[in-house]
Parts: C-alpha cells; sequence; structure tokens
C-alpha cells in the first residue's frame, strides 16, 4: 500500500524518482535478543525538481537517513534504488554539503574542487577549467591558491558547494551545511544557494537538506518531512505551497513554522496527517522500561521556567524560541525536562507552567533543590533506582556500569552514555546522590553519609 | 622591525640566488650517485666480517658515509613497513586487535636481542657478499626504528575525522587518492616527529651494531660506531673525540638540514581550522623552495605518472560506486586472501613456538636463578635511573619553562641533546669510571641516565610552557605556600607531559640495559649482574635458549609495566590533568 502511494506521488508529479528507499531500517543488533531500533521501515523518494527538507530532533535519525539515501551506509533491511536500480551496483551521482566543511586543509581551494573531478579521471587541462568556472559561480574568483583556513567559515562553506557541484550531481545533499556559520553569513548562502537553483545555474535535479532549524526548512524547501524519534519514523511529509522568495513575517510563513513546532513538540500526538506505521517488530514506546531522559540542565529548567512565568506562565514555544534565539534542539529538550517533572504541560505548541513549576520558579536555590528531588524522584525511574541502589547496598556505592547494563537493553552505546551523563548532573543537582568520575562509581552525597553513619551509631 | 629585515632580504635574494640553489642541488646529486656507486661496489665485493679501522680523521668520511646509509635504508624499510602494517591493521577488523598486540611486544624487544636470529638469516640469505652482513646490521638498526612509527601511522588512520573519510567516499575516491589526499597528508606530522625519534633510536643501536662478537666470531663493519669502539680500546684519545664530533656533527647536521625543513613543511598538514600564530621556520626550506629546479620538476614528472593513472581507475568498480562506511558492510568482505595468509602466519608462529619451547629445555635451574635476579637487577637499576632523571630533571625543566627567553634556547638544544646516541659516548664513560674504580653496576645507571634523561628534561620544559600564565598569576595572586604552588599547579600541570616523557624514557632505558651492563673494553670483559648482560653475553657465546628467555622475561616486564603503570597515568593525564582551552 505504501508502495502505490509512492507511485502516485511520483506520478503527480509527472517524474520518476531519482532515489527511492523501500522500507529501509537500521538497527544495531544487541547479544542478547533485542536490537536498538535507530530508524523503523521507512519509504521516501526523492523526485526531480524539488527541495526536500528533513526535519527532526536530535536522536531521529536524520543524519544516518542521508547516508542510507547515499550509498554511504547501508541499511539494515530495505533496499535503497537509484533509478531503479539496487544502489549498491549503480553509478550515483550525488554529492554532500557537510556541517564541518570536510575540506581537506592541506589542498588549495582550487585543488579541494579538483580532487572529485580527478577521482572522476576528467584530465588535467578540463579539471582546471570547470573548478575555475565553479569557483567563479560561487564567488570565489581569486580565492584559487588560498588554503581553506585562511579563509572564513562561510569562504569555506563556498568552498564545499563549489566541490559538491563541480561534478554536476544529480542530487545535492546538505547535511546541515549552514548551522556552523553565523547567523548573517548564513543567511546570505541560502539565498544565493537558492537563486542558484531558481536560474537552473547548477545542473542539479533535486536537493535534500538536513537541518534542525525550522525556518530554515521553511525558507527553502518545497516539501519538508519530519521525523520522531524513539525509533526514527517519519511524522509528516508535506508540499509547502509558498512562492518564492519568501517572507518570513507573512502570516502563511508563521503558520506553517507554528504547525511544524506542534508537531515537534508533541511526540505522543499524531499529527494532522497520519504518520506511517511502524514494522511489527519495532517496540512501543510505552512499553519502554526507561523513559528516555532529555539532555537538559536543571539550570536550564529553573530559567526556563522563570522566564514563562513572567511571561504570565504561558507562551507560545516557537515564540520562546524566536525571543531567546534558541534552536529547536536547544530549547526542546528543556521543555521536554520540564514536562517530564511536571513542571508544565504543552498544548497546541503552547507552554502552560503548572502548580508546582510556579512554586519551584518562586523558590530560592534550596528549595528549588528540593522540589528537583521530589519530582525527579517520583518521575524518573533511574534515577529513582539508582538511589534505592545506593541506600540499599552496605558501602552506598555502586558502579556506573551496573546501570549501564540496564540501559544498554533499550538504548544505543552512545544514547546509554548520554543518558548516563544527563542523570548525574540531575541526581547532583538534586542532591540524590553524587558521582565519582574516577572510579566511574554512583556515592552517596558526603552529608548524607555521615548522617546515615551518624545514625547506624547511635543506633 | 625585524620581520622587516628580513622581508628586504628575502626580496633581494629572490631574483639572483636560484641558480646557485640549483647549482648546489646538482652537486648534491652527484654526490649521492657517487656514494652508491660506491657503496655498492663494497657491498657485492667479498664479505670482510673483521674490517680493519683506520684512526686516520681522513678515513672519517668514509666511514660517516657508511654509518649515514646504513641508517638512511633501514629508515626508509621502516617508512614503507610501518605505512605497510599501519595501513592494514586500521583496515582490517579482525586482526586489528592482534596486530597491535604484537607491535606492543616487538616493541619492548631490546634491539640485540635481534641479533643473532636476524644476522645468522641475512648471511645464509646472501652467501659469498658483504652484502649479507650488511643487511643483516641494516634489519638490526631497523627494529630499532620501526616500531613506534607503525603505531604512529595506525593511531593517525583511527583519528581522521568521520566526515573527511564520508567525503573521500562520496567523491568516489580510490584507494591511491584516499592514500595521497587523506591518509598521507593526515598522518605527516606524527610521521614526521616519530621519524626524528627513529632515527635517534636507529643511531643509538647502530654504535653497539657494527661491532659484535657473535657466536665466537667477532664481525667488525667499517662506520663511525666501530671507528669510536676501537679508538677506545685502544686509547686513541684524539681518534675517539674526533669520532664523537663526527658523530655529534651529523645529528646537528640532520636537525638542521633534514628536520626542521621537514617540521616546517609538514605544518601544512596540521588540522586545524585556523591559521595558528607559531610557526617552526627554518631557513633551508625558505632556501630549497626557491630552487625553481626543485619546485617544479619532481611536480611535473608526478604529474605525467599520476594522470593516466587516475584515469585508469576512474574505470574500477570503487571509483564508479559510492563505498559505504559501515563495520558491517566491511566485515562480509574478509576475502580468501586474508585466510589463506591468516593460516600461514598461525602455522610459522606455532611452529616456532615449539621450536622455542624444544630449545628452552636446554636451560638450567642455576641458569634460571640467575636470569632472575639479572631480571630484578635490572628493573631496580632502570626505575632508579628514571627516578634521578626526574628528580633533576621536574625543578630545572619547570625553571627553565617558566623563563620562555630560556625555554626557547634550551628546548632546541635539549632535543638535539636527546638525538646524539648516548652509546657514542659509553666506551669513554666506561674508561672513566674503571679509573675512577667504580663498578659497572653504578656505571650502567649513569648509562642509562645519559640516555633517558633528555626525553624527560623537554616534555617537562613543554609542560611548563603549556601552564597558562593566568594561573601562574592566580597562585601568586592568593599567595599560595611554594608547597601549594607545586602539587596544586605546577606538577598537575606539567603532569601529562612528564607521563610521555617517562614512558619514552623507560622504553630508553630498557634498551640501554642491554648496552650498558656488558663491555669488551680493553682487552677485558666487564660485566654486571643484569638481563642486559645476560643477553649480550649469551649473543657472545651462542647460547641462544638463554637469549630467548631472557628477551621474554624483558619483553614480559615492559608489556606488564606499560599496562599496568604507565597505561593507567596515561589515562589519568588525558582525563584528569588535561589543560583545556
Amino acid at each position: 500500500m505504501q508502495k502505490t502511494e509512492t507511485m502516485t506521488q511520483a506520478a503527480a508529479t509527472g517524474a520518476t524518482a531519482i532515489i527511492r528507499a523501500e522500507r529501509i531500517e537500521k538497527y544495531y543488533a544487541q547479544p542478547s535478543e533485542n536490537r536498538i531500533q535507530v530508524i523503523s521501515a521507512t519509504d521516501l523518494s526523492i523526485v526531480p525538481g524539488e527541495i526536500v527538507a528533513l526535519l527532526g530532533p536530535s536522536g531521529s535519525g536524520k543524519s544516518t537517513m542521508l547516508r542510507m539515501l547515499t550509498g554511504l551506509s547501508r541499511p539494515s533491511a530495505g533496499q535503497v534504488y537509484w533509478h531503479e536500480k539496487p544502489i549498491a551496483d549503480a553509478e550515483i551521482n550525488v554529492s554532500i554539503v557537510f556541517q564541518s566543511f570536510a575540506l581537506f586543509p592541506w589542498l588549495t581551494v582550487l585543488e579541494n574542487v579538483e580532487a572529485p573531478l580527478q577521482a572522476r579521471g576528467v584530465g588535467a587541462a578540463e579539471r582546471h577549467e570547470r573548478s575555475m568556472k565553479m569557483l567563479d559561480t560561487v564567488g570565489l574568483d581569486g580565492f584559487e591558491t588560498a588554503y581553506p583556513k585562511e579563509l572564513s567559515g562561510g569562504m569555506r562553506q563556498r568552498v564545499g558547494f563549489a566541490r559538491a557541484l563541480v561534478v554536476e550531481p544529480e542530487v545535492l545533499f546538505m547535511d546541515e551545511p549552514f548551522s556552523a556559520l553565523d547567523v548573517l553569513t548564513a543567511e546570505n548562502l541560502r539565498s544565493e544557494l537558492l537563486e542558484l537553483w531558481s536560474k537552473k545555474t547548477m545542473p542539479t535535479k533535486a536537493v535534500f537538506l538536513v537541518t534542525h532549524n525550522i525556518e530554515e526548512a521553511v525558507l527553502l524547501a518545497d516539501r519538508i518531512i519530519v521525523l520522531g524519534r524513539n525509533p526514527g519514523h517519519i511524522r509528516t511529509d508535506f508540499k509547502v505551497q509558498l512562492v518564492q522568495p519568501r517572507d518570513r513575517k507573512s502570516e502563511p510563513f508563521t503558520q506553517l513554522v507554528d504547525y511544524i513546532y506542534k508537531v515537534l513538540t508533541r511526540p505522543d500526538v499524531a499529527p494532522e496527517q497520519a504518520p506511517e506505521q511502524a514494522g511489527p517488530r519495532v517496540r512501543d514506546q510505552r512499553q519502554m522500561r526507561y523513559q528516555m531522559l532529555p539532555h537538559a540542565r536543571p539550570g536550564g529548567v529553573a530559567g526556563l521556567l522563570e522566564l514563562l512565568l513572567d511571561r504570565g506562565g504561558r507562551d507560545d514555544i516557537y515564540r520562546l524560541a524566536d525571543d531567546l534565539a534558541f534552536e529547536i534542539d536547544d530549547l526542546l529538550p528543556i521543555v521536554d525536562a520540564a514536562q517530564l517533572l511536571g513542571f508544565l504541560t504543552v498544548e497546541e505548541g503552547d507552554a502552560a507552567i503548572t502548580e508546582s513549576g510556579t512554586e519551584f520558579a518562586n523558590s530560592e536555590i534550596l528549595r528549588q533543590k528540593e522540589l528537583f528531588r521530589e519530582a525527579a524522584q517520583q518521575s524518573v525511574l533511574l534515577l529513582r533506582q539508582i538511589r534505592r541502589a545506593l541506600d540499599a547496598k552496605s558501602d552506598h556505592t555502586v558502579p556506573e556500569e551496573f546501570f549501564l547494563d540496564m540501559l544498554d537493553e533499550q538504548f544505543s552505546k552512545e544514547e546509554c552514555l548520554r543518558q548516563m551523563e544527563t542523570a548525574v548532573t540531575w541526581g547532583r543537582y538534586a542532591e540524590l546522590f553524587d558521582f565519582d568520575a574516577g572510579r566511574r562509581r554512583f556515592v552517596l552525597p558526603d552529608a548524607l553519609e555521615e548522617e546515615i553513619a551518624a545514625g547506624e551509631e547511635t543506633r | 622591525m625585524r620581520a622587516q629585515n628580513f622581508f628586504g632580504r628575502s626580496l633581494v635574494t629572490v631574483s639572483t640566488w636560484p641558480i646557485v640553489i640549483d647549482m648546489g642541488l646538482g652537486l648534491c646529486a652527484l654526490a649521492l650517485f657517487f656514494s652508491i656507486v660506491h657503496t655498492a661496489t663494497y657491498w657485492m665485493g667479498t664479505p670482510v666480517p673483521m674490517a680493519p679501522i683506520s684512526h686516520a680523521i681522513s678515513a672519517l668520511p668514509v666511514y660517516a658515509l657508511y654509518s649515514i646509509g646504513r641508517i638512511g635504508i633501514a629508515y626508509l624499510l621502516s617508512l614503507i613497513f610501518a605505512i605497510a602494517y599501519g595501513y592494514t591493521a586500521a583496515y582490517n577488523p579482525r586482526v586489528e586487535a592482534w596486530m597491535i598486540a604484537v607491535l606492543d611486544i616487538l616493541q619492548s624487544i631490546p634491539v640485540l636481542s635481534f641479533l643473532p636470529p636476524v644476522l645468522l638469516a641475512m648471511i645464509a640469505l646472501v652467501p659469498g657478499h658483504q652484502l649479507g652482513i650488511e643487511m643483516g646490521v641494516i634489519l638490526l638498526i631497523f627494529t630499532g626504528q620501526v616500531w613506534n612509527l607503525a603505531f604512529s601511522f595506525y593511531s593517525s588512520l583511527k583519528t581522521i575525522p568521520r566526515e573527511m573519510i564520508e567525503a573521500s567516499r562520496i567523491y568516489r575516491y580510490s584507494a591511491w587518492q584516499r592514500f595521497w589526499q587523506l591518509e598521507m597528508p593526515y598522518a605527516a606530522i606524527g610521521l614526521v616527529w616519530n621519524s626524528i625519534v627513529s632515527v635517534a633510536n636507529g643511531w643509538f643501536a647502530l654504535m653497539a651494531c657494527e661491532m659484535f662478537p657473535l657466536n665466537g666470531t667477532n664481525f667488525q663493519l667499517p662506520g663511525l660506531g666501530s671507528y669510536i669502539q676501537t679508538a677506545t680500546y685502544s686509547g686513541d684519545t684524539h681518534a675517539l673525540i674526533s669520532g664523537i664530533a663526527a658523530v655529534i656533527l651529523i645529528v646537528v647536521a640532520t636537525d638542521q638540514l633534514v628536520w626542521r625543513p621537514l617540521i616546517a613543511w609538514s605544518e601544512k598538514f596540521k588540522f586545524e581550522q585556523v591559521e595558528s600564530a607559531d610557526h617552526v621556520s627554518s631557513p633551508i626550506l625558505a632556501l630549497l623552495q626557491r630552487s625553481r629546479l626543485l619546485t617544479s620538476l619532481p611536480g611535473r614528472l608526478w604529474t605525467r605518472l599520476e594522470e593516466p593513472l587516475y584515469r585508469r581507475m576512474a574505470q574500477t568498480p570503487s571509483c564508479r560506486i559510492v563505498q559505504p562506511i559501515d563495520q558491517e558492510a566491511k566485515r562480509r568482505k574478509s576475502s580468501l586472501y586474508l585466510k589463506t595468509l591468516a593460516v600461514f602466519v598461525l602455522t610459522v608462529v606455532g611452529w616456532e613456538a615449539v621450536q622455542g619451547a624444544l630449545m628452552l629445555r636446554s636451560v638450567t635451574w642455576p641458569d634460571l636463578r640467575l636470569l632472575l635476579e639479572g631480571a630484578g637487577a635490572t628493573f631496580l637499576r632502570v626505575n632508579v635511573a628514571l627516578l634521578i632523571s626526574a628528580m633533576w630533571t621536574i625543578p630545572v625543566g619547570v625553571a627553565i619553562g617558566f623563563n620562555p627567553r630560556l625555554a626557547r634556547v634550551v628546548q632546541p638544544v635539549a632535543q638535539v641533546l636527546a638525538s646524539v646516541p648516548a652509546t657514542a659516548f659509553f666506551p669513554i664513560l666506561l674508561i672513566g669510571l674503571v679509573q675512577l674504580g667504580g663498578g659497572l653496576g653504578i656505571g650502567s645507571v649513569v648509562l642509562m641516565l645519559l640516555g633517558t634523561q633528555w626525553y624527560i628534561l623537554f616534555n617537562v620544559v613543554a609542560g611548563a610552557m603549556s601552564i597558562p600564565s593566568d594561573l601562574r598569576e592566580a597562585a601568586s595572586l592568593y599567595r599560595f605556600t611554594r608547597w601549594q604552588r607545586w602539587t596544586t599547579l605546577i606538577l598537575p600541570g606539567i603532569f601529562p607531559y612528564l607521563i610521555t616523557g617517562m614512558v619514552t624514557a623507560s622504553g630508553g632505558a630498557w634498551n640501554a640495559s642491554v648496552f650498558a651492563e656488558y663491555s669488551h673494553l680493553q682487552g677485558r670483559t666487564l660485566q654486571t649482574i643484569g638481563l642486559g648482560a645476560q643477553i649480550d653475553a649469551a649473543t657472545d657465546s651462542g647460547r641462544f635458549a638463554i637469549l630467548l628467555l631472557a628477551t621474554i622475561m624483558i619483553s614480559l616486564m615492559v608489556v606488564t609495566m606499560n599496562r599496568l603503570v604507565w597505561r593507567r597515568l596515561y589515562r589519568l593525564a588525558e582525563t584528569r590533568y588535561k589543560l583545556e582551552g
């Protein structure tokens, strides 16, 4: 059924897909029966003539998806087709613009751009000519003998674009290409990219952009795909009908941004367009033992609540992020954390502070810690378990390893470590326990330990 | 002011000098050609195990030529081997762990333990020519140079940023292009610095490898090592001093003519986003870069060779289809070739192990007791040498490091001193010790010190220099006592550098024990209790079982120490005592 849908979509645009992914999945096998699902079975296709933006919170597998579509990473199940030919045998013609630019610092700008042509066996004279022309196109005329480290970030990403475009790729992939740049430079590059695209200066037939910046997606894309996490899956996939150039201040633009925020902030609610169903093997989020701890610091939660209280206890998340000049990846974990602790609720893209949240925001630091401790112990299983284990053991220390093993069943190795890191930050703040980083062990805080010791003595 | 001066001068030279530089280079090429022909005729001649050594100063240039030739060839072999080994280990997850463990063990074996098997094998391989003996000696020097190079290349490959690898895959680089445009440049800086250490190790080994008794026969090859040793034995002070002077001269010249230009040149391979402020400058490099011959000819030749290669390779599958970077995909590709290789290696290792075990049966209990005693004595000696080095180098190094002007002068000198082979001074020191009446027991500690302390010194200086000045200001602002300053600021600050220096020094000291604990002097044999002495004595008398056992013991001790002590301290240095930002 999924297949027919893709077909009709392709038919609607009047062209066949350049790249088509059929029920691709990514998982890592564990020694035990379980395996960690990073991306659940997903269909996706890239058709000529559109800029597709892939949006999603961190941990939703955006980059993994991009790497599977480019052939850099093989899906664990399913198949990616290049013009209906399996990608493992197809001579595909794509480029990637990387977040870190990934230029070779020991090659000059010109040599960097020539290198991919060299790999394709293009002769020296033609290589030089094509590269110079491309450098001219991206506005790097006169910089060909410079080394990348002599250039500013924006200039370096221009080299990245020149290198990507010089091979005349059919699909241009971009992995958060503007996120390492300052705001103005990024804006400038975005508009130049749009100009190249709309004037057909580049022979590229489709662009695939991975980003965590919602505005960027709405500004550039003809089609937006929003990914959800645990495991990664498509939550919504829709066309953007706004005409170029788009005005950030216009009503339809902000409405669209608002809609995406709503989808992203409410992972448990189905968006208006139904997301596709995940494969049967995938475990349901709700059956999971441990909830995923958002990677936020308690200080961030306190700050957000205080700000919210200032705004009368309720505000639009989109506006909050805008006022704070926060990226979605920075703000969402804080909102999630506050929500998990019961300090705020999210409705319709609005964050509303709860009673306990108000008390928290109005208290001084020691009381805040107390409230945080209560809330954390009540709603976070991992923290509760660590504390119980510490109380139960006679020497009041437990190795980190012990909990990592339990988390291991549910999260990938990196995610386990990040979960543990967050748990340590929260536990330390709440004075639930302390962590001896040298021995990698959880211990009871000194004060508590003395108290307990004193209690035992009097007994 | 200074910069302006320099600029003015360079403007003048640009227009007039290139021809002279080109002619100079031409002369160098001519000299190189002559030396190759000369060496080749000597090598292809009949074998002369015991070449007579002339003590005339006029003979020194030829001896120097032979010695440099040996070290140079051994170094080239090391480089090739290191790259091949590192490459194989890094890209074959199945054998990776094994290959690295083997490297760890090989690194811990002292050079002289390789002497009998390598030399006998080479003489048997090339009978009737001097080449056999020469190849044996070159291989020995090779074993002193290769391991750290291989480690360096391997770890460079493993730390290439992921996106760089992805870029090379998505743009469908061939293995050839990836090697020259990504892997080699990324590893270049590590290779250059390790080459300096390797060549220093090469000189260290050369001093002892040119002249040695093996199984009753005395070998003596023409070279600086033999020159210095024979001069010592015959009491020819004049020749001895000129020999040592020649070695120092060569080491300093190598530093100035080869290493400094190489370091300055390799700066372009620094993996940095922003150009850093401090540069290593080398007038020689500037001079060479001005030569038209050198800057244009090899480049053009290289392109001529490479172009057809690239065109041909563009047709291969790896250049037409994007290769995935997943581990899983790679694992599937484990080929038949690798399997047969593994079986072959396993058979050889198994056979050797059985042979070794059979050989060990001839070791008697008294032998074993002596070996164990020796192990204890050498262990103590190595650690005493380390302790003494640390005791004097830490205060001195910190004092120097806190005085930037002094540091700028001392640092390069200490680096050159570390490259001067301590083995060149051994004979002269021995004579002094014998005349003073001291035994080799203390003497060998002094000899180890001589070889190892410089590593600790220049690392401590670097560590002290790296302590940020605001931390030092804070310490004086809060009126830290001297004790507080040392325990809270200086020692933690230099800790990572100190550990790096100590690890290098410890390896050097173990290696030196073999040279230091046993010596022939003016017809007498001097020795003390120690594993090193046992190895030497066993080589002399051809008791290979003892040699094997002693080598296993040294290797075991070094590897254990590395695992139990140094690696843990290293981790501590990396995590807790790292000064970031």
